[in-house]
């Protein structure tokens, strides 16, 4: 009997260290896109913080910690990350399943901001972009989430099929960041 | 030229895609007559001065924006989501 | 000539370098132009048009003589001045515009025939006969006139984008730009510091002032020190701020590795910088500009600021018997800068009546240079007094005619620089920048003291709006000397006084523009081109206007200025384009079966930024038509499998879903049952039609849009916008999966054979009709099958969480080949929809209605939708239109062309015959011939006539029968059975 085999979206393509800089494929475990029906979004934040311990987040922010995240995804939209989604939830918010439709990768190391100062059109130093702020932003060509998940560490999510130009232009980057020395 | 997205902030133009004039918004009911289908759909201000048009933030939150700008200064003067535009 | 002890260049490090193949050798800190006057070399280039031997004009960015090809071969870069290209070891320059040498010019035939190659002279000589331009006089005039030459290869070095943020942007970092950074960093201000000089201070090196008692460079580099301590600044050197925009939005240049030529991996040439700054105070300093004479033009005639600036920051004499000609105090500062190193100083001509004498130099009141000689370097100049005109025996002129400054950045967004008379010399306007405070020499104020001063005012000025209160600073000591100027453009006289060195323009040229009625400054400039080169009239522009304002009698302030654009200095497209190239054009998007398809030999084609397999070659077949003829016979007799991955998926979920669709579409959505698929279509607002597919209603309030590949950004972009822009009130959310789930076409016969394999339950035609949808087990993982068919064969789309698309894809693709059949292609699924009729973009391309597709009839009259009213306008449905037909080909050619127009049997194929057009073709494998669908006026009404295809650029004609759009299995039972 045939069997289905999972692969991830980056597979052979990361890890990857260039200078002081890694990036490296997250595993989020599973991913759901939370979208609060109308009035809905106080409801739908008990929910969250009952069954997973975290509230709604308010635009730009990302609640809960590592394993367990709900980041802000834009107009009307936050995702789940980590926990299978209770299913409360569906009560007060379209529950749509997105665990295989990004990559997700941590990008982390002294000088990551001029990194992504190369990417994306935002200013994401530590002094105005702290942990748990999120955006929803360009990486180059590509629509992304970024969010702070650590001092030197960003979580960055693109779609799925762009994994391989996430890659090259992360890459193209920290080349350039890493010849400065 | 930068656009304070209701949600995100301010933002590069880069982010934003342009739709056009903000009347898009006020679609006539289907038998308000041909005139005001045709102004709807097909005839637009071009004004020096103040205009209203509609930005999406596609490259950002998803969010469609009415902007509010001056064409001769550059400035823009107010921008709000186009959900509460209306009201 | 260097000169001993002066300069701030480190003389323990000497640096070998190469100029139009001599060695020469130079010290750290040089710049190509300082080292090569210290070897003596003052023939540097030729000009533009009469191929004139220039030297060096100026030390800075705006030099617009001494330009250089450096490097060669595919990493070459033309135009590079050599008074911005610092020196390292193996840096090799090329002299440009010469042929055979710098020293023997050929083309310096130019220069005799001068009289007729003035203001305009391609206008007026090169009219007749009118071919000649092109073949001719272009040619021509192109290879004799320019600048370097790119290599013609592809560009090797590495270029980079990058954005920056700050409260302040500091533009220059001279007295007045290091005095605004450092008190608006001592007040925590977030601060960017940028400076196009490969050293902070600007004209602090090149001066011998001092600030508090110290020189001037000390005092810069201890002002740096402080800053660079600081974590709230960010110093950036060899970065030419070079445009303004909307908003706080700046535009910069680095120079990364040009001044060591080193190409460490990945490491870029140059960083393009966008720079959003909350404030700015702009410090850009000031240019000073020549004084026109004639034959101003020879080697060694100079600006006196670049004269000091050579011997003062680099530690070389210009001359070893050098004369001063101006009407400022500058001159005066000139020749005992030189004097006190040991230079001759053989004469200070001062225009001015009143100048200031002295006991350690001639100085001659009143008097002007009226003339230049010298072959290839200057000899000689003539002096005019009221006594008569003299010979001064010297081998450098320092000269100037005052100082202009650097108003063009406040003039990027329209402001207009004002006229100050008491400096003769334009002025930002206030407030023509928004959040841009001029301060210092770029706002007219040159003394050391005034520059350091309006330092601070300005940074005050700019942060006080973002409520940044500055400390309090004691102003620094230093020169505080009065401007005084009288007003010297151009010496009158016979012979070319250049104004627009780089592009070869005199004050006759100007004049000559003025007489022949070009009196507007801009029409001028495209007269004369003054102003059109890499400099951009830095050096030309004012004493060209006052020229002009001469010439046609007005004042110089109503006369005005042309428009400064940015940038400010030159930048690389490539720079600004970086990253772009090659897979950076634009993102790659890969299917789950991307690999298993190059794997199998498959061509892959874009579709937006998808890649999706053209057709997968067997052994033995030698064209794609071999492989993609098998491939449909493959999917009408056995089964194929199909990647449809990248057609937009978009889940639609609330109470409001049902209501939200039968506004977006054409047809009802709310009465589609659960676990039913219908097939929709979505008009524009003006009524043309805008996409089609298929939606499966999942749950109650759950449905599962399908977009075609093309369109899947647009319409999630239509369905928020009629969402959030036109009924906020329907409780609606979309989300795109997409990128969620793999889905792949399984068509034939043998289809429902091949998934009963995979899936939990035996599939039969009771619990899945055609158009039925739901989930289903996939090899135990959770999926969605939804029978539909765009082929037009028995077929099921099944889709899996995208993880395990690859490893579906390989089961899906083998268990085909064991029942005959295998995965096709784009050209196999094209030739499959044309055969059944069904349409795609090259039909519904936006200038057809649902009528003109013959779906007039999807469009109900129950409800309202979005283009419905527009739809109905009677031009929309009249007679005449052109609609859908089906095109076969019947007479001796049997050649069917997408984009051919169709016309009456007998008439003759013009515009007003025209009948329309065919929009898809192919070979039809499953029929032996040709197929195409077309619009045609009335259509419908004429199937059975013979119309003829005419192919007026590939020069076919084909008679064709009308015939129904759907040519295989027209009643359907084939998707049913």
């Amino acid at each position: 009997m045939d069997k289905l085999i999972a692969k991830n979206p980056c597979e052979g393509l990361l890890p990857l260290t260039i200078g002081s800089v890694t990036l490296t494929e997250e595993e989020p475990g599973v991913m759901t896109a939370l979208a609060p029906y109308k009035g809905k979004e106080k409801d739908l934040s008990a929910a969250l913080k009952a069954a997973h311990g975290m509230a709604y987040p308010a635009p730009n922010r990302a609640t809960g910690k590592a394993g367990s995240r709900a980041v802000w995804f834009g107009h009307g939209q936050a995702m789940l990350m980590g926990p299978a989604p209770d299913a409360s939830l569906a009560e007060h918010a379209t529950v749509v399943d997105q665990s295989d439709a990004w990559a997700v990768v941590w990008i982390e190391g002294e000088g990551v901001e001029d990194v992504l100062a190369r990417l994306v059109p935002v200013d994401l130093r530590p002094a105005h972009f702290k942990r748990g702020h999120t955006v929803r932003s360009l990486l180059f060509h590509m629509t992304a989430s970024i969010t702070r998940v650590g001092d030197r560490a960003f979580q960055i999510m693109v779609f799925r099929s762009m994994a391989e130009t996430l890659v090259h232009d992360l890459k193209t980057a920290m080349e350039g960041v890493a010849a400065r020395g | 030229m930068r656009i304070t997205c209701p949600y995100c902030g301010e933002r590069d133009r880069r982010e934003f895609y342009y739709r056009g004039a903000a009347t898009d918004l006020d679609r006539p009911a289907p038998d308000a007559g041909e005139e005001a289908w045709e102004n709807f759909v097909f005839l637009r201000e071009n004004p020096a001065g103040v205009t209203r048009d509609l930005w999406y933030h596609e490259g950002g939150c998803g969010a469609w924006v009415v902007v509010t700008r001056n064409t001769v200064t550059h400035e823009v003067l107010e921008t709000r989501l186009a959900s509460e535009a209306r009201s | 000539m260097r000169i001993k002890g002066k300069g701030l260049i480190d003389r323990s490090r000497s640096i070998p370098f190469m100029f139009d193949g001599v060695r020469y050798s130079g010290f750290e800190g040089d710049t190509l132009a300082s080292a090569l006057l210290a070897n003596g070399v003052r023939l540097m280039g030729r000009s533009f048009k009469y191929h004139r031997p220039r030297g060096v004009l100026t030390a800075g960015s705006e030099e617009p003589n001494a330009l250089v090809t450096v490097g060669s071969g595919a990493s070459q870069e033309p135009n590079v001045r050599a008074t911005v290209q610092e020196i390292y070891a193996g840096l090799e320059a090329c002299s440009q515009n010469r042929w055979p040498s710098l020293n023997f010019d050929l083309l310096a035939a130019n220069d005799l025939a001068a009289p007729f190659l003035g203001a305009g002279f391609y206008y007026k000589t090169f009219m007749w006969p009118k071919s000649f331009w092109e073949k001719v006089y272009e040619p021509i005039i192109r290879r004799a006139a320019g600048l370097g030459a790119l290599s013609g290869q592809d560009n090797v070095d590495k270029y980079e984008r990058a954005w920056a943020f700050c409260d302040l942007l500091v533009i220059g970092a001279g007295p007045a730009g290091l005095m605004a950074a450092l008190v608006a960093g001592r007040a925590g201000a977030d601060v960017i510091l940028a400076d196009e000089g490969s050293r902070m201070g600007g004209r602090l090196l090149a001066e011998t002032y001092e600030i508090d008692g110290k020189p001037g460079h000390v005092w810069v580099d201890e002002v740096q020190a402080e800053l660079e301590a600081m974590d709230n600044v960010r110093l950036m050197t060899r970065t030419s701020v070079a445009g303004v925009y909307d908003q706080g939005t700046y535009a910069a240049l680095e120079r990364v590795h040009h001044h060591d030529g080193r190409h460490p991996h990945g490491a870029p040439l140059e960083t393009f910088w966008r720079i959003v700054a909350k404030r700015s105070v702009l410090a850009a300093g000031a240019l000073e500009r020549p004084v026109a004479f004639r034959d101003n033009d020879r080697p060694g005639i100079m600006t006196a600021g670049a004269v000091r600036a050579y011997l003062n920051r680099w530690g070389v004499s210009a001359g070893k018997n050098v004369t001063v000609f101006g009407n400022t105090d500058d001159i005066h500062r000139t020749a005992r800068d030189l004097l006190a190193a040991g230079v001759h100083v053989a004469a200070v001509i001062d225009s001015r009546h009143d100048a200031p004498l002295s006991d350690d130099y001639p100085v001659l009141r009143g008097a002007q240079v009226c003339g230049s000689s010298g072959r290839k370097g200057l000899e000689a100049i003539t002096v005019r007094r009221p006594s008569g005109e003299e010979r001064i025996q010297t081998d450098c002129l320092a000269m100037t005619g005052g100082w202009n400054p650097s108003v063009h950045l406040t003039c990027h967004m329209n402001g207009r620089p004002t006229w100050r008379r008491d400096i003769a010399a334009f002025v930002p306007t206030p407030g023509a920048v928004p959040g841009m405070v001029p301060a210092g020499a770029c706002n007219g104020s040159f003394s050391t003291a005034a520059c350091l001063r309006e330092g601070i005012a300005a940074a005050g000025e700019a942060l006080a709006d973002l409520g940044v209160k500055l400390p309090e600073v004691a102003v620094p000591e230093a020169e505080d000397t009065p401007y005084e100027i009288a007003q010297l453009w151009a010496v009158p006289g016979k012979g070319r006084a250049w104004l627009d060195f780089q592009n070869d323009v005199t004050v006759k040229d100007v004049k000559q523009a003025a007489v022949e009625n070009f009196r507007s400054v801009e029409h001028m400039k495209r007269y004369t081109t003054q102003g059109m080169a890499t400099d951009q009239g830095k050096n030309s522009n004012v004493a060209a206007l006052a020229v002009l304002a001469d010439a046609t009698g007005r004042g110089i302030s109503e006369t005005g200025t042309t428009t400064f654009r940015p940038p400010y200095a030159p930048v690389s497209i490539a720079a600004i384009a970086a990253g772009a190239e090659g897979r950076g054009f634009r993102p790659q998007r890969f299917t789950t079966s991307h690999k298993a398809s190059v794997a199998r030999g498959a061509p892959m084609i874009e579709a937006g930024l998808w890649y999706r397999p053209s057709y997968f070659p067997k052994p033995g077949e030698t064209t794609w038509r071999q492989s993609c003829d098998r491939e449909v016979r493959m999917v009408r007799e056995a089964v194929g499998v199909c990647d449809v991955s990248t057609l937009g998926k978009i889940d639609i979920q609330g109470p409001d879903a049902g209501a939200f669709l039968d506004f977006v579409y054409t047809n009802m959505f709310s009465t589609l049952k659960v676990g039913r698929v219908r097939y929709g279509l979505m008009l524009r607002e003006d009524g043309y039609v805008m996409d089609d597919g298929t939606t499966a209603r999942l749950g109650q309030h759950h449905y599962l849009m399908t977009t075609t590949t093309a369109a899947a950004g647009d319409v999630m972009k239509h369905l928020e916008f009629v969402h959030q822009g036109l009924r906020p009130e329907l409780d609606v959310c979309f989300a795109s999966v997409t990128e969620q789930w793999a889905q792949f076409a399984v068509a034939g016969p043998k289809s429902r054979d091949l998934l009963n394999g995979l899936l939990e339950k035996p599939l039969s035609d009771e619990e899945w009709p055609f158009m039925a949808c739901g989930p289903v087990k996939v090899l135990g993982v959770e999926g969605r099958l939804f029978r539909i068919s765009f082929s037009g064969e028995h077929a099921y789309e099944i889709a899996v969480p995208a993880r395990y698309g690859a490893s579906l894809f390989d089961i899906l693709a083998e268990r085909a080949e064991a029942l005959g059949g295998g995965p096709y292609g784009m050209e196999a699924l094209n030739v499959l929809r044309i055969e059944k009729g069904h349409i795609t973009h090259a039909e519904i391309h936006g200038r057809t209605t649902a009528f003109d597709i013959g779906m007039g009839r999807m469009v109900s009259q129950k409800k309202d939708c979005i283009g419905k009213t527009m739809s109905e306008r009677p031009g929309l449905e009249e007679e005449g239109r052109e609609q859908l037909v089906g095109l076969k080909p019947v007479g001796e050619s049997k050649q069917l062309l997408a984009g051919a127009h169709l016309y009456n049997e007998g008439a003759e194929p013009t515009r007003v015959n025209d009948q329309g057009y065919v929009t898809s073709v192919c070979y039809s494998p499953t029929l032996g011939h040709m197929i195409g669908l077309g619009f045609l006026a009335d259509g419908p009404e004429r199937h059975g006539e013979t119309v003829k295809m005419v192919d007026g650029l590939r020069g076919v004609t084909t008679l064709c029968k009308v015939v129904d759009p759907v040519f295989f299995d027209p009643e359907g039972g084939r998707v049913r059975g």
